[in-house]
């Protein structure tokens, strides 16, 4: 038990986990670039055409994804920078600061898709539903955190602010979601559920699947590399990041 | 000396603030003209059709309410940060919660209460009928402390940062949709002749809610911003 807590500190330091998140990288990299081949493999070539929606109903296979990535990722990045809050530790705040692009890229990519997927199924680009409006306010959210961070000079001080700000966020990440639903119009309901079977075809819901582990290692190895800049960045001073960039 | 409650201690802080807003009389004024200002502007953008003015009211008149108490949210911490009572707030024998809650509740009552007041006659412009008029008053009185609650964090946040007055607006601006739903839909309901009562109990809700946690995260961020 104490030997499994002192490694679980020493990774704690940025000079330790600098080696460890480089010898990751390449595994999480490679996991992400071959299950989002075969995802996509499932998504053009296995998948049945739908009956109603015709060819264009492809899109799903990177929307919803997305969409999921980019609401898990908010909560990834609130504990990372409730730990770093907590623990005052440096390495959690530099997390929580490296996973904020990819997330807010994830909501974009998802409101995105959904336009380009609801032009030929819905007739329209946008339509002021409840999840639209809060994938919406999620990517807000993403921005005010990256925004805020980039504000301030004091790094220290950044990640704490910041960290207040995500804090609150992931708070009313669920009231935002229920208040938007309000004027549920067009949007059909969850096609997938834990407490029900899914209503679409096996192939299709392998084919998520897929493409959501695929995002998800591709959101784990962009963190690491970011991280690794981030140490980089604020440890310029330290011995080992001076020798490291010397190299 | 034996140390003040903290009744007291909010009790002081208000006095203290709307002492200062009393001293200076035109910055609570600011924020009540660009209320009547901004509202004023729709007519004339959209046109001065009665049927059409009166459908959009609740929402404008929602809008303008919570872009008003946004503007005014950069003075809440920004003086006494800058000549160092927040310091001395933070030193005092209370939590610095106590003293923060006596801050928002002096920055509602200098900018969130007015809006209520001046509230029925921008609704009278729009020509909304009184029970409608009522409804708008009330919403506006359980919202606008919400704005302020939920604005004070992002006030704390910015402090002393570059760029502070746009950076509060996006941080603060998403975290205010539930209120603004809810607000404008309480007024919306009664204009369609509905019940608002749902709208209304969310509303409260979100004050309770926002009452308990909003001072707490808003402390953290003072703390933050002295260190």
């Amino acid at each position: 038990m104490t030997n499994r807590l002192i490694n679980w500190f020493r990774f704690g330091s940025p000079q330790s986990f600098y080696p460890l998140a480089g010898r990751m990288l390449p595994w999480f990299a490679a996991l992400a670039a071959i299950s989002g081949a075969i995802g996509l493999w499932i998504a053009f070539f296995v998948a049945p055409t739908d009956a109603q929606q015709g060819e264009a109903y492809r899109i799903i296979f990177v929307h919803v994804p997305a969409a999921w990535m980019s609401m898990f990722l908010y909560v990834v990045m609130a504990c990372w920078a409730g730990i770093g809050l907590v623990l005052n530790t440096r390495l959690s705040a530099m997390m929580a600061h490296a996973i904020a692009p990819t997330g807010a890229m994830f909501a974009f990519l998802a409101l995105w898709s959904g336009a380009l997927w609801g032009r030929p199924t819905w007739g329209t680009y946008w339509v002021w539903d409840a999840r639209l409006t809060s994938e919406l306010v999620l990517f807000f959210l993403y921005l005010g955190y990256m925004a805020l961070n980039a504000a301030i000079d004091d790094p220290r001080r950044a990640d704490r602010a910041a960290a207040v700000l995500a804090l609150v966020g992931v708070v009313n990440v669920p009231i935002i979601y229920f208040s938007v639903a309000w004027w549920n119009t067009l949007h059909q309901g969850a096609s997938v559920s834990l407490m029900r079977a899914p209503s679409m075809a096996q192939t299709m819901l392998w084919g998520m699947l897929v493409m959501a582990i695929a995002f998800w290692m591709y959101s784990i190895a962009v963190a690491l590399s970011r991280v690794r800049s981030i140490m980089l960045e604020r440890e310029a001073h330290a011995e080992w990041a001076r020798e490291l960039i010397r190299q | 000396m034996s140390e003040p409650s903290i009744g007291t201690a909010i009790a002081g802080v208000v006095r203290r603030d709307l002492l200062l807003a009393a001293r200076r009389k035109s910055e609570p004024l600011f924020t009540l003209g660009f209320f009547v200002l901004v509202a004023s502007l729709f007519p004339l953008s959209i046109g001065p059709e009665p049927e059409l003015l009166r459908r959009i009211a609740p929402g404008v008149l929602w809008v303008a309410a919570l872009l008003a108490a946004m503007l005014s949210l950069g003075r809440m911490f920004a003086a006494d940060y800058d000549d160092g009572t927040l310091e001395q707030l933070a030193l005092a024998p209370v939590p610095l919660v106590t003293a923060v809650a006596g801050k928002v509740l002096a920055h509602w009552l200098v900018s969130g209460f007015p809006l209520v007041i001046v509230s029925p006659v921008l609704a009278l412009q729009y020509g909304l009928p009184a029970d409608v008029i009522a409804m708008l008053m009330l919403s506006l009185a359980i919202g606008t402390p919400v704005l302020s609650l939920v604005g004070a964090i992002g006030a704390s946040l910015t402090l002393g940062v570059r760029g502070g007055g746009v950076l509060v607006a996006l941080l603060v601006l998403p975290l205010y949709v539930p209120t603004l739903i809810f607000g404008a839909g309480a007024v919306d309901a009664r204009l369609a002749g509905l019940s608002a009562a749902g709208n209304l109990s969310l509303l409260g809700a979100c004050l309770a809610l926002a009452a308990l946690f909003a001072p707490l995260a808003t402390a953290a961020g003072v703390r933050i911003a002295l260190e």
